[in-house]
């Protein structure tokens, strides 16, 4: 009964995922037997050039950006009444910020700052839920109960909403409230994934054989059951990590994100473009389109690798 | 039935419990505390210890939280000061709630109209590229941010072509008579036809752009319920009989198709409420959502526990009418 709620179908789609962490057809590996039908999907290639181009972007931007994104080079351009945002000219292609700072160099190393919240959200989610989610089903019993109520509750609430206010909170806004709110709201769903991956396994072979040759049960978990769990983990952590991006734009734009822009971030970008939203709306077009493209890169990428390793999609 | 009602209404008291704690503990952690709040910084030591007894803040904690508790079950959460200075702020949230309510009503309209079709045309052509193409497009719609399509909807047919108002919920110069708080139904009902066909203008955008999520949740869903039904050996059946494609398409396919889709419905409506936050935000549309964001930019920390408390409340509301309802479409789970 109640197979149906809101909470219950994201529910259901983690634990779907998380049964695939135990695999019976005999001879080929999950990985290599993903990867073959991976490699000829149109949708995962292009979610993986975007992805992988994103990620060699933040990592060498600081040394492809024209100008350093924080010094106020065009800032004797800048006319408060009459011209706020300076235009392209020759050495700066999109013209400049309201502070005089070289758009397109803002742009480039915006990505790494990206990079960094969604990943770092992404991290401290999947290690709460890690946490969580292995004591839950490795221990089972009241532990368990309790944990799992916890994620119920908070998979009932939208994940926007739930940031929102765990991020409004805070006494001010900073990057380090931004990530930790979207973490927050990643916690329940790696929970339930580890723990449904830790459930299905419990009576697979591999566990059957190991507990009868009298390894202990803590080597089991770590040794046996954990790395067959990494695949369903690596794809939420995929989908987790567009969501993230988005959400850390989305607070940024109603201003709970990073309010230091010596760091320049798109979210943040976006946020700052809009008090000029009419006159100069490709202060936020730019910022808003690379967001888009990552988040969209990441998607494919997830939704590509969660068909690949669905069993019903196999056959 | 009533079991599982009242399992769920539990769960509610739970949630709704733990947030008020949370919201409690975290209206004392506030740098100043209340008192600084409401006397400013440089009030004498004098004056905020006679505050602090009139508030009950010499008191143990637990019995702050049970008087706060206490208030706040009788919608009593003190004025607001920003959103609407002087107002009881539970007044707030009731003020602006239609207009949330009436907005995310069209939204969940104008997804439902496209998002079945397009998923059930999708189906029949399963992999070709309309089917494709549609499917890239939800996707699409899952990576763009709401805020995002709101804003290219606002600054290209409000602002570049002119076509649409740009923001709030009808032009103030009309005067139109106000009955439910739903203007477009208010228009209706008074025959002020201008009135309503301006709320309906002030509407389109903000519904096309909040529409976007439950649209890509509905289309995708429909989609594979239809591929699901049409692989179902009743549908073979079916067609071997000799039935007509329409015949088929209506008795067999829609209607066992449409359970998943009719419950997806539900679950977004109580959803929009996260959404409405941002559409709200960019099209000044003055909802809960859009009185979130102010309350927060503000500091009106009275009309902010409001909402968050309301807006949980509502989410789980909305969830337990969806399980029910669901219950009462399908008589397989009514047994169970």
């Amino acid at each position: 009964m109640g197979a149906s709620s809101y909470a219950d179908q994201r529910k259901n789609r983690i634990d779907d995922l998380a049964a695939t962490s135990v695999d019976d057809s005999a001879g080929v590996s999950l990985i290599v037997s993903a990867w073959r039908r991976l490699r000829r999907n149109p949708v995962f290639l292009l979610g993986l050039t975007i992805t992988v181009l994103f990620v060699l972007l933040a990592v060498v931007s600081p040394w492809l950006a024209p100008h350093d994104p924080t010094s106020p080079l065009l800032l004797d351009k800048v006319r408060p009444q009459s011209n706020p945002v300076p235009g392209p000219e020759p050495g700066f292609p999109l013209g400049a910020d309201a502070r005089g700072r070289d758009l397109l160099s803002r742009l480039l190393v915006g990505s790494r700052q990206t990079l960094i919240v969604g990943v770092l959200a992404t991290v401290f989610g999947l290690i709460g839920g890690l946490v969580l989610g292995t004591l839950s089903g490795a221990l089972g019993g009241w532990i368990d109960s309790v944990v799992m109520r916890i994620v119920d509750v908070m998979l009932s609430i939208p994940s926007l909403l739930l940031a929102f206010t765990i991020a409004a909170m805070a006494p001010r806004p900073s990057q380090t409230t931004l990530i930790i709110a979207i973490a927050i709201i990643q916690v329940p769903i790696f929970a339930r994934l580890l723990r449904g991956t830790m459930l299905a396994q419990r009576n697979s072979d591999h566990v059957l054989a190991a507990r009868a040759l009298g390894v202990k049960p803590a080597a089991i978990v770590f040794r046996h059951m954990l790395p067959n769990a990494m695949g369903p983990v690596i794809v939420q952590a995929t989908l987790v990590l567009a969501v993230a991006i988005i959400d850390a734009a989305s607070l940024s734009f109603l201003g709970l994100g990073n309010p230091d822009e010596r760091q320049p971030e798109w979210g943040q970008m976006l946020g700052a473009s809009q008090r000029f939203i009419y006159d100069h709306p490709h202060l936020a077009f730019y910022p808003a389109i690379c967001i888009i493209v990552v988040a969209l890169g990441f998607t494919l990428m997830g939704e590509a690798l969660r068909e690949a390793l669905d069993p019903k999609s196999r056959r | 039935m009533v079991r599982f009602i009242v399992r769920r209404l539990m769960q509610m008291a739970v949630v709704l419990a733990v947030l008020s704690i949370l919201l409690f503990l975290w209206l004392k952690a506030l740098p100043g505390g209340p008192v600084s709040a409401i006397l400013g910084e440089r009030a004498t030591p004098a004056r905020r210890a006679a505050l602090e007894t009139a508030l009950g803040l010499d008191q143990p904690v637990y019995v702050q939280y049970s008087r706060f508790i206490t208030r706040a079950l009788q919608g009593d959460f003190g004025a607001s000061t920003g959103v609407l200075p002087g107002e009881d702020a539970f007044q707030v949230f009731l003020i602006r709630l239609p207009a949330t309510v009436e907005l995310s009503f069209f939204a969940i309209l104008v997804a439902i109209a496209l998002g079945i079709p397009l998923g059930y045309f999708a189906a029949k052509r399963h992999g070709s590229p309309l089917d494709s193409g549609a499917v890239v497009l939800s996707l699409i719609g899952v990576a763009v941010p709401v805020f995002f399509t709101a804003f290219l909807l606002k600054y290209f047919v409000a602002v570049e072509w002119n076509l649409l108002p740009v923001s709030g919920r009808q032009d103030p110069g009309l005067e139109a008579t106000r009955v439910t708080g739903f203007f477009v139904l208010d228009g209706l009902l008074t025959r002020e036809w201008d009135a309503a066909w301006d709320a309906i203008k002030h509407l389109i955008l903000p519904t096309l752009a909040l529409a976007t999520i439950p649209f890509a949740v509905i289309f995708r869903i429909t989609r594979a319920a239809v591929l699901d039904t049409l692989d179902a050996d009743y549908v073979r059946t079916a067609e071997a009989k000799g039935l007509t494609a329409s015949v088929i398409r209506r008795r067999h396919v829609l209607r066992n198709a449409m359970l998943p889709v009719v419950t997806t419905i539900g679950l977004q409506v109580g959803g929009l409420l996260a959404g409405a936050i941002l559409t709200e935000t960019v099209f000044s549309f003055p909802g809960i959502g859009d009185a979130l964001a102010q309350s927060y930019r503000e500091k009106d920390y009275a009309v902010l526990q409001v909402l968050v408390l309301a807006a949980a409340a509502i989410f789980v509301i909305v969830n337990l009418l969806v399980d029910i309802a669901y219950a009462v479409i399908d008589p397989r789970i009514r047994t169970r």
